[in-house]
């Protein structure tokens, strides 16, 4: 009689591992999904997780680099939307992604270096041993999550660019990242909830 | 049934278990090993020697996209990089091999570059140059990303580098890295 219940249990646990790592290894996480909290360390040496941000309504969310001309393209753009969004309960959160032994450029030091250089008002962190950016399914730099805290956990709300013009600012037509955000400090739907943007591949 | 034959049969449930996973970790690690390589790739030269000599085709999406449809039963493959793009530039020379070794048999590669437009002449130019660059060259400048990335293709996230290789109305996209031995077999395959 044990033998069929032993049996189901084996193939249950066996086909939910495989689908489970099929998910995680494929996509990461979709629009609508609650994300899980993480800790990471900051170029000032502390560890930061969205569970220390008692008054955020959200997070803007960059997976981003020292190295990568797009993402350099666009850090003068990332302050500007945590100077932006910070106040109004969306600030960003900087995470690097790329290996430093990969990418040398992107070591630690070299981190500190460019959010001081920049003057960076935001986290810079540091994915080590690279197990946050599979999670989101980031997959270039830059890659953007806007999340926003709500009754069942932090949601993933939006994915892509920032904008639609990584050339010239000022030539910026739709700009992505706020939309999203505006939508959702006004209660209203994101338009646009998934975007694509060249960019850097993640070194591993 | 008896313990033994559950026993056996979890056995060799897990046997398939193992066998996925060893399958997966070695994919994995080979994967790794060859980023790993990429990243030693040679450093562009940032050289504004005489480019007058290069003629550079220029276009946006929608006069790009013809490159991407050409039903003239050749074996086009399409790549798209750029001179900043480190696993790229380490993977150009097997594009650039199976144009020389591959191009007696209806095979063309196509390079896309993305380089950024005011650094066409004092980088793309000599890179072509300097690395000659045999295989045809052709600049894509269009900003709007977001409506022309899913024209390429729908599962295309924008990372580079990517490739497309197409004949008539097959086509196979990869966002990843290649060695010349996978370039070359997945080439094959159209070839057959």
């Amino acid at each position: 009689m044990k033998t069929p219940v032993i049996l189901s249990i084996m193939m249950i646990t066996f086909l939910s591992d495989f689908t489970e790592k099929n998910v995680i290894k494929d996509s990461g996480y979709q629009i609508g999904d609650v994300v899980s909290d993480f800790e990471l360390k900051n170029v000032d040496g502390k560890m930061i997780s969205l569970s220390d941000y008692n008054e955020a309504k959200g997070f803007i969310i960059a997976f981003t680099c020292n190295t990568c001309p797009f993402a350099i393209a666009y850090e003068d753009r990332i302050i500007a939307l945590d100077k932006k969004y910070a106040s109004k309960g969306y600030p960003v959160i900087a995470i690097n992604p790329n290996s430093p032994i990969a990418q040398p450029g992107d070591s630690f030091k070299a981190m500190q270096q460019r959010a001081k250089e920049k003057g960076f008002t935001f986290p810079y962190l540091v994915d080590e041993g690279q197990k946050v950016y599979p999670k989101y399914g980031a997959t270039k730099t830059p890659h953007m999550y806007v999340l926003q805290k709500t009754k069942k956990g932090i949601v993933l709300k939006y994915i892509g660019a920032i904008d639609d013009n990584h050339q010239d600012a000022t030539a910026v037509k739709t700009r992505y990242v706020e939309n999203a955000v505006d939508a959702l400090l006004k209660g209203e739907e994101i338009k646009q909830t998934e975007t694509k943007a060249i960019g850097c591949s993640i070194k591993v | 049934m008896n313990a033994e034959v559950i026993f056996k049969f979890i056995t060799m449930k897990y046997i398939w278990i193992i066998l996925f996973a060893f399958f997966f970790t070695s994919c994995k690690e080979n994967k790794q090993s060859i980023s790993k390589e990429e990243e030693k790739a040679v450093e562009v030269k940032n050289n504004t020697a005489n480019t007058v000599n290069i003629d550079l085709e220029i276009y946006d999406f929608n006069g790009f996209k013809k490159y991407l449809n050409q039903k003239d039963d050749k074996v086009y493959i399409v790549n798209f990089w750029a001179t900043w793009c480190g696993p790229c530039v380490k993977e150009l020379p097997y594009f650039e091999r199976i144009n020389k070794e591959y191009g007696n048999k209806n095979v063309e590669v196509i390079l896309v570059s993305l380089d950024f437009p005011h650094l066409y002449e004092s980088k793309l130019k000599p890179f072509i140059l300097e690395h000659h660059i045999k295989s045809k060259v052709i600049a894509l400048d269009d900003v709007d990303m977001n409506t022309w990335i899913p024209l390429v293709n729908p599962d295309w996230s924008g990372s580079i580098p990517a490739t497309i290789i197409y004949k008539n109305d097959t086509s196979k996209f990869f966002e990843q890295s290649f060695t010349y031995e996978i370039l070359e077999n997945e080439t094959l395959k159209f070839l057959k």
